[in-house]
């Protein structure tokens, strides 16, 4: 018996639907759980479905959708399938994901459908090439997302929350297999404050990585360059073309500014970064380190230059510090005279995707938004495709964690033995490990031997 | 001299259930002791069960061994730990009279068909064409066997310690073996040292009891063996005392006289029974350590300082343990040791207890890594069963971790290896809440029986028990009260009343009622065995947290019964990293379950070797 798997099957990204697929038993009770068909009657095998996708604790509609319920064996994977078509936009796509996955399926890995294709028998022998290199490509690509995380705050609180459990363990271990031992016995009290204690842990955690973050932020892009090349035109005219201005907050320092629009469907977040040398020494360094950050955190970086102007050392820098993968430059004021060629730049920068535009004369706008479309659905920009795979599955994590811990709690004020509320808090522990690549079992037992003289 | 089809070396607790399985099989087996009055000695503490190590028993009784028959026989205290706990770590333990121990064991096997036992010791191994054929023994007898079962536990190339002083010795001063080792190592067994040790026994009449507390036994006596439905005996008690600062100050002025901090002991020793030095070395700041004071026999004086091994010299032995509360006076009548010996790395070993490159050579107990007279008994009973179903071109009996502690332990062994002396904790067991030491007769005496070695006696009282079990429950289950009939009762045990009708199965889940009280209101059922009310109580009450983990064995077993091929080359398998193929041509696992716990593979590598095997199943067709 496999579990039940779920994942939006289409590209990210404004499309005109996007479809959720489920696979495995439990994929019928799942759908029906979240889902209010128009016609009651309906769900039968194979026919499409009208209805809505129902929060089941809130009651509120997420999204009007059509689903199909296949049967096993005759679908992809062999198992039974449901497909939900959503009614486009990323919000709704998400949120139905997540309550997927908070009504009985788990997040599938990547290249999981087709793996269970092929072991039910489903692909052909000259596929079972493609399926490993799959599994291989999705090592790889969890452990950049690992190490990109290994210095992130995120994978430090996981750290945290689960030395809590791992003292927590500890304590429940000994005092099961110890009975006899000098060693202080563990009370429901103690427990209860403890387990709350990680409770709450766990909570903020998801309140902070709450509901589609990344997407109600936006594909982050970084706006940089000198001073008077363009930027807030730039800014300007991508607010004018859309006319979609969400929000406008005030940056964290007082030179950004942050801008929230929606190009061709795609949320987008501006940053405006600060000019490099507006100001003195001392303040410059801090620019660059600021600029610094913000292309790094930016999933686009659009550097303007000045073609009007000779290159500078400033610029050269600049370049030297941008990824060319995720930069678009900008050869703007094309309508004066040109100090700098294309092929210049090119040279510097091989493959960067270079625009000539005018802000004054509104050329090359219409060339920018499209770049950044294709950008995102041709897959150039797999880091925020990667944040945010992670953070569906680290929610999912997270909230089954919680669950784990809250009925860890009443048990606990139900002063049930021991060893079922262990179960719980195990698998609390084992999750949030697999968060952060650790799941080593036995480490409690390592640390049992550690911290308690036990003697026969 | 002579020919036999199973041969076992060594006659501990691990020796003695794999010649009684093995007979009891219907095999000529033949038992070497290098002394007859080492069999099933005790050489440490005076006890049998405790946690995890309970649970082993009762297993061991359900698969027709020895050790639960045999305790019951000899304990003069019983003791059913974790009581405050719930039923899944509930541990039976009991303190042994350990001559008598010995003497009953001796006589079963005395009295067992097939089964011939001899004292000498075993010095080599007849091999040939990678197959074991035979033992030779120290004067120079030679014994032909088709199978033949190592089990030497802390006898092989064995070496005591005390203080500065070091001799090669088996335990409690018997005679060690050291041929054996330097050949076992010529046909390149992989043998490394581990170390154990032992506390000083006293003479009982030296004590003052008046200083310590007193430990009695439980009065309602639960036995270890299936067969045994109740027993009674007068109980003696063991008596808790602690050391102090003064004790610790001692040793620590001498923990350069330690044999453990001088650097004579390579071996490695378990940190769950450290000596007394190690543990004020490791737990500085802890103020005391408790030790009890326990009888090692009803017919001797001798008393048994548990907790208090130790390595350091007599003198300084005597020092300390006179500091300690009602231990002012002892006369110490044996001296604590730590003691060194080969064993293997079970690593090299195959889920039946096999050797990988020996032919008919199995292995089990102390020799494996482990630690303990039950994990012991409980690999000697497995080597016991598979050396049978070798030698008649059967398949192995292999248990999983879903169904045994037997399982959990030798696959812990054979699949993760151990780096000190293995011992069985109830938090290894993955499915702690259905591998329950009251259902391990139904759980395993089917098995037992196929393989003839659970008896008819044994089998008919298992069929018996789970029929009945399973009627009641039935009928539990479809038996309704009514609000008039239940409230009085409910009430009266301050359980809330019920507003429609109930089963009795769901009043049971309440934890105010059990099967006994609720008597009450339903007076005419059928006496049951305390047995089986254990069983019906423990399957309705937690029915909840039972079927959770029923689910996740479905899961478990799913990989667990994708047979890998163990001539595998997994060089072969494009995709897997290398680590992964190292390890998996060293273990050689017998499925994709038992490959996916070895360390060094991960859940990438499993999925890689599920595809090839589905790739390899569809170009057979």
């Amino acid at each position: 018996m496999e579990d039940t798997i779920a994942a939006i099957a289409t590209a990210l990204g404004e499309g005109g639907i996007g479809i959720i697929r489920i696979s495995g038993e439990n994929s019928k009770s799942v759908l029906k759980k979240i889902f209010k068909p128009a016609n009651p009657a309906s769900l039968e095998n194979r026919k499409m479905a009208y209805g809505n996708i129902v929060d089941p604790t809130t009651g509120k509609i997420v999204d009007e959708v059509l689903c199909v319920y296949m049967k096993s064996p005759k679908t992809y994977t062999m198992e039974d399938v449901v497909e939900i078509n959503c009614h486009g936009g990323m919000v709704p796509l998400r949120k139905t994901l997540e309550l997927v996955l908070s009504n009985g399926a788990r997040i599938a890995e990547p290249g999981e459908f087709t793996k269970r294709a092929f072991l039910n028998g489903r692909l052909d022998l000259s596929q079972a090439e493609a399926v490993i290199d799959l599994i291989k490509a999705k090592t790889y690509r969890t452990f950049d997302v690992a190490l990109n995380q290994l210095e992130g705050v995120f994978s430090g609180t996981i750290k945290e929350i689960r030395k809590k459990l791992v003292d927590i363990l500890v304590n429940l271990t000994v005092n099961i297999d110890y009975p006899d031992e000098d060693i202080e016995q563990i009370t429901y009290e103690k427990l209860g404050l403890d387990l709350s204690n990680v409770l709450d842990d766990i909570e903020k955690l998801l309140s902070s990585a709450d509901t589609g973050r990344i997407i109600r932020e936006g594909l982050a892009v970084s706006i940089i360059g000198k001073p008077n090349v363009g930027k807030s035109s730039l800014m300007n005219s991508l607010l004018k073309e859309t006319r979609a201005i969400v929000t406008e907050i005030p940056g964290t320092t007082r030179d950004t500014i942050e801008e929230n629009i929606s190009i061709k469907g795609i949320p987008v977040k501006l940053t405006d970064t600060a000019g490099i040398r507006e100001t003195s020494d001392v303040i410059e360094k801090i620019g660059i380190e600021k600029s610094k950050e913000s292309f790094n955190q930016a999933d686009l970086v659009i550097f303007i230059l000045d073609s009007s102007r000779e290159l500078e050392d400033e610029d050269l820098e600049i370049m030297d510090l941008i990824n060319p993968e995720k930069t678009i430059i900008l050869l703007n004021k094309i309508d004066l005279i040109q100090k700098i060629k294309k092929e210049e730049i090119l040279e510097k920068m091989p493959g960067v995707t270079l625009i000539e535009t005018s802000m004054a004369k509104r050329m090359g706008i219409d060339e920018i938004e499209k770049k950044i479309v294709d950008l995102v659905y041709g897959g150039k920009i797999s880091q925020n495709n990667n944040v945010m795979v992670t953070n569906v599955r680290h929610k999912d994590i997270l909230e089954k964690s919680r669950q784990s811990i809250s009925d860890a709690i009443n048990m606990v004020n139900l002063h049930e033995a021991l060893e079922f509320i262990e179960i719980d808090v195990n698998s609390a522990y084992e999750s949030l490990g697999e968060i952060i690549g650790e799941t080593v079992q036995d480490d409690i037992i390592n640390e049992v031997f550690a911290r308690f003289c036990l003697g026969k | 001299m002579g020919s036999y089809d199973v041969i076992v070396v060594g006659a501990g607790h691990a020796g003695c259930e794999a010649a009684l399985a093995s007979a009891r099989m219907g095999n000529k087996t033949l038992l070497f002791s290098i002394n007859l009055e080492a069999i099933a000695m005790m050489p440490c503490n005076p006890s049998i069960g405790g946690t995890g190590k309970g649970h082993l028993v009762r297993e061991i009784d359900a698969l027709g061994g020895e050790m639960g028959k045999n305790i019951d026989k000899t304990f003069i205290q019983s003791r059913m730990l974790n009581t405050a706990k719930g039923p899944a770590v509930h541990s039976l333990r009991a303190q042994a009279d350990k001559h008598q121990y010995h003497t009953e064991m001796k006589k079963t096997i005395e009295k067992q068909e097939n089964l011939d036992v001899k004292q000498a010791e075993v010095t080599d191994l007849i091999i040939e064409d990678g197959q074991v054929k035979g033992v030779v023994t120290m004067t120079h007898t030679y014994y032909e066997a088709k199978a033949v079962i190592l089990a030497t536990g802390t006898f092989l190339k064995g070496k005591i310690f005390i203080g500065d002083s070091a001799y090669s010795s088996g335990p409690n001063g018997l005679a060690p073996s050291i041929e054996l080792a330097e050949n076992l190592k010529k046909y390149g067994m992989n043998l490394r040292r581990f170390k154990t040790g032992t506390p000083a026994r006293a003479l009982a009449s030296t004590f003052d009891y008046s200083k310590m507390t007193e430990q009695k036994g439980d009065e309602k006596i639960v036995p270890f063996s299936f067969m045994n439905d109740k027993l009674d005996k007068n109980q003696i008690s063991c008596w808790l005392t602690y050391t102090n600062e003064n004790t610790h100050k001692v040793i620590r002025n001498n923990f350069h006289r330690s044999a453990l901090f001088g650097g004579q002991i390579e071996g490695i020793g378990p940190r769950y029974c450290p000596s007394i030095e190690d543990k004020i070395n490791r737990f500085a700041d802890k103020e005391r350590h408790q030790t009890f004071i326990e009888p090692e026999g009803l017919d001797t004086e001798e008393m048994y300082i548990q907790g208090m091994s130790s390595s350091l010299p007599e003198d300084v032995q005597e020092a300390f343990y006179h500091t300690i509360p009602g231990l002012e006076n002892i006369i110490i009548t044996r001296p604590a040791y730590a003691i060194e010996y080969d064993c293997i790395n079970p690593l090299s070993l195959k889920p039946n207890l096999e050797t990988r490159d020996i032919k008919n050579l199995f292995c089990a107990g102390q020799f494996n890594g482990s630690s303990g007279y039950e994990e012991a008994a409980a690999q000697g009973l497995m080597a016991g069963i598979n050396a049978a179903l070798a030698i008649n071109g059967k398949e192995p009996f292999v248990l999983d971790r879903s169904e045994a502690y037997i399982g959990v332990l030798i696959d812990d062994l054979v699949t993760k290896g151990t780096n000190e002396p293995y011992r069985i904790m109830t938090s290894r067991a993955e499915y702690r809440l259905v591998l329950r030491q009251d259902n391990a007769d139904l759980r395993l005496t089917e098995k037992s029986y196929r393989l003839g070695l659970a008896d008819e006696e044994r089998y008919s009282k298992y069929l018996d028990k789970k029929k009945k079990v399973d009627e009641e429950r039935t009928r539990l289950e479809s038996t309704y009260v009514y609000p008039g009939d239940a409230n009085d009762f409910l009430e009266g045990l301050g359980s809330s009343p019920l507003k429609n009708r109930a089963t009795l199965a769901e009043l049971l889940k309440r934890p105010e009622v059990t099967y006994e009280n609720l008597k009450e209101i339903d007076k005419d059922r059928e006496e049951l065995s305390s047995h089986a009310i254990n069983q019906l109580e423990v399957q309705i009450k937690y029915e909840g947290y039972i079927s959770k983990q029923l689910t996740q064995i479905e899961r478990f077993k799913k990989l667990e019964n994708k047979a890998l091929d163990e001539n595998f080359d997994y060089e072969e398998i494009e995709g897997l990293r290398l680590e992964a193929i190292q390890k998996l041509n060293q273990i050689k696992p017998r499925s994709v379950g038992q490959a996916s716990r070895i360390s060094g593979v991960s859940p990438a590598d499993i999925n890689v070797i599920l595809v090839y095997l589905e790739k390899m199943r569809r170009k057979k067709q």
